[in-house]
């Protein structure tokens, strides 16, 4: 091998390696959107939409019969704003946030009994022919 | 609990949410739903106070509030009157709202601990998030007082309406976005608070033009309301259980927001401009009469000799039921026909009472059994066949005047057929129009006897009569 052969074949792998580089380059670019969708945000709102939904057909089957006790349903499980209220009472040191969420707790919490009791009442009302 | 723990626990808790739900799809597995939240709440809140850096003080002050506030919403559940039922749902409604601010108010004094920022240094995102859960908590509160004090009396049904009221709603409604733009870009406690008052005013101003026969609608939007309040506090804080939760019971609100607009025939827009049934239509009902045929007035004797005599009974009640708690009455009445040899039904419309399926709540307490209870679409076909329509307070859900007449308020909207039974039997105070102002043809009618009186009083004639 001359040593022109060589300075030629090193020139062919140097553009070579050129060209791979670029193609990594456009891969990554067409990565970047997959990796924000790892972005926190944007899982949660996929999962906002998803659970849209499913509540809308999940409601649809409710009977009408029943659309009483679905609002109490619904407004019972809506406190799980509860969690929120928790943390916030839990987890900081802020005098104010403390007292927001015990606040939250509570209201909440009237809610929670309040909302699943009045359904569970509403249903043990219906009753079948001769049941 | 490690946080992946507890990601799991919410994520069981959404789906025994999402059972819940699908268990009202039938009133045998409903209880068995019913269940299923209460588990899914129980294993929501045990997950949250096991998270690591729990502090002891605050653990004891959750249980406290926990324990404060399940009293108060036992003791309430178990004293309410069936009858009130609507105006508790608003009630509970106004709590959640309540509870978003709050929550809203905590995230915002305190970021940290929720991984959004440090006090005074709070991500736009989440300050964006906060701010749309914080209005919309606020919109839920006031504009729930106001539908809980019209529902529960203590207000004036009748819508109240001012001039230029649509154009300062709009007007709230630009400032408030403007607020929260400002809001964003600053993080100034001010703005919190100022976006706070302003959207308890938008609340107010939004549901005072309603009346309040519309206000099924307005209970299942402020319902809709609450969940994406609680949603809107989920992306606050990252937390997947309250935002499906909060699009679970959205869906749900708006779902059941739907279906009253299309049992009125009327758009969502039409009802929360609100004003509707607002002119005086008994003066129009008066003036209508004077140029028809004499309406045929019956005693409770001469319905239940007629009913005595009949093979099959449709049985159509609506609000006025209930305002006379006539409910267990009727059912008495049903089953001395019933020993008569009478087949008897009730046919629901789907916007009679004050709530969406309070008509069915109310004959469930009065023990008449949910296979008797039939929907529109499926009892419509069978007045032509009935011997008797007993209509008990209702009124513009029976007038034919919505399948004929082009002019009426209530034209296309889907009605009971009454009209096509042997004998339709009113039970009515007097002569005035329903809600809508509109007058009923049906008392005009050949086959139709008015049975004047307190819908409980007359029942309970009838069935005196029956018993002789």
């Amino acid at each position: 091998m001359t040593p022109s052969q060589i300075a030629n074949e090193a020139a062919a792998l140097s553009d070579r390696a050129a060209l791979l580089a670029e193609q990594a380059r456009q891969l990554a670019e067409q990565a970047a959107p997959m990796a924000a969708a790892a972005n926190p945000f944007l899982m949660l709102l996929a999962i906002f939409l998803m659970a849209c939904f499913v509540g809308y057909y999940v409601v649809w089957g409710v009977t009408p019969a029943l659309h009483s006790p679905l609002m109490g349903l619904t407004n019972a499980i809506s406190s799980v704003i509860v969690v929120g209220a928790i943390l916030a009472t839990g987890l900081s040191d802020s005098i104010a946030a403390k007292v927001f969420g015990f606040l939250a707790v509570t209201l909440a919490a009237v809610n929670i009994a309040g909302g699943f009791m009045v359904t569970r009442r509403m249903l043990a009302m219906f009753k079948k022919k001769g049941g | 609990m490690a946080d992946t723990l507890s990601t799991l626990a919410y994520l069981v808790a959404s789906v025994l949410f999402i059972l819940a739900l699908r268990g009202l799809s039938h009133p045998e597995t409903s209880r068995q739903g019913n269940l299923f939240g209460m588990i899914g709440m129980a294993i929501a809140i045990a997950a949250t106070l096991l998270k690591p850096g729990m502090s002891a003080g605050g653990i004891v002050l959750v249980i406290a509030g926990l324990a404060i506030g399940g009293a108060i919403g036992t003791v309430v559940a178990q004293r309410i009157q069936m009858t009130a039922l609507p105006q508790l749902v608003a009630a509970f409604h106004s709590l959640v709202g309540m509870a978003a601010v709050f929550v809203a108010a905590a995230a915002f004094y305190a970021p940290e601990s929720f991984g959004i920022g440090v006090p005074g240094n709070i991500k736009a995102a989440s300050l964006i998030e906060m701010s749309l859960g914080l209005a919309i908590g606020a919109i839920t509160f006031s504009g729930s007082v106001i539908a809980f004090l019209k529902l529960a009396g203590r207000m004036s049904g009748a819508p109240i309406i001012f001039n230029g009221q649509h154009k300062l709603n709009a007007a709230l409604g630009v400032l408030l976005l403007v607020l929260i733009i400002a809001f964003v870009a600053t993080g100034s406690p001010l703005l919190f608070w100022l976006i706070a008052i302003l959207s308890f005013a938008l609340g107010f101003l939004l549901i005072i033009p309603i009346g309040g026969a519309d206000m099924p609608v307005v209970v299942s939007m402020l319902n809709s309301y609450s969940g994406w309040a609680a949603a809107g506090i989920g992306f606050t804080i990252g937390n997947l259980l309250l935002i499906v939760t909060g699009a679970l019971v959205g869906a749900s609100g708006a779902i059941l927001s739907y279906i009253m607009c299309k049992g009125m025939n009327r758009s969502i827009i039409n009802v929360l401009l609100g004003g509707f049934g607002s002119d005086s239509g008994a003066a129009a009902a008066g003036g209508g009469a004077a140029d028809r045929a004499p309406v045929k007035a019956g005693s409770p004797e001469d319905a239940a000799y007629i009913m005595k005599n009949a093979q099959k009974i449709i049985v159509v009640p609506g609000y006025g039921m209930a305002v006379a708690q006539a409910q267990q009455v009727v059912r008495e009445m049903a089953d001395l026909l019933k020993k008569e040899g009478a087949e008897v039904s009730y046919a629901i419309h789907p916007v009679a009472g004050r709530m969406p399926g309070h008509m069915n709540v109310l004959l469930a307490e009065a023990n008449v059994p949910y296979d008797e209870v039939h929907e529109l679409e499926e009892i419509n076909p069978e007045f032509a066949e009935a011997d008797v329509a007993y209509v008990i307070g209702a009124n513009d859900v029976t007038n034919p005047a919505a399948k004929t007449d082009k002019s009426s308020a209530i034209y296309g909207m889907p009605i009971l057929d009454v009209e096509r039974a042997k004998t339709v039997f009113f039970v009515k105070r007097g002569m005035a129009s329903g809600y809508a102002g509109v007058e009923n043809e049906l008392f005009f009618r050949p086959n139709t006897m008015m049975l004047f009186g307190d819908a409980k009083k007359v029942t309970q004639e009838i069935v005196q009569a029956l018993q002789r």
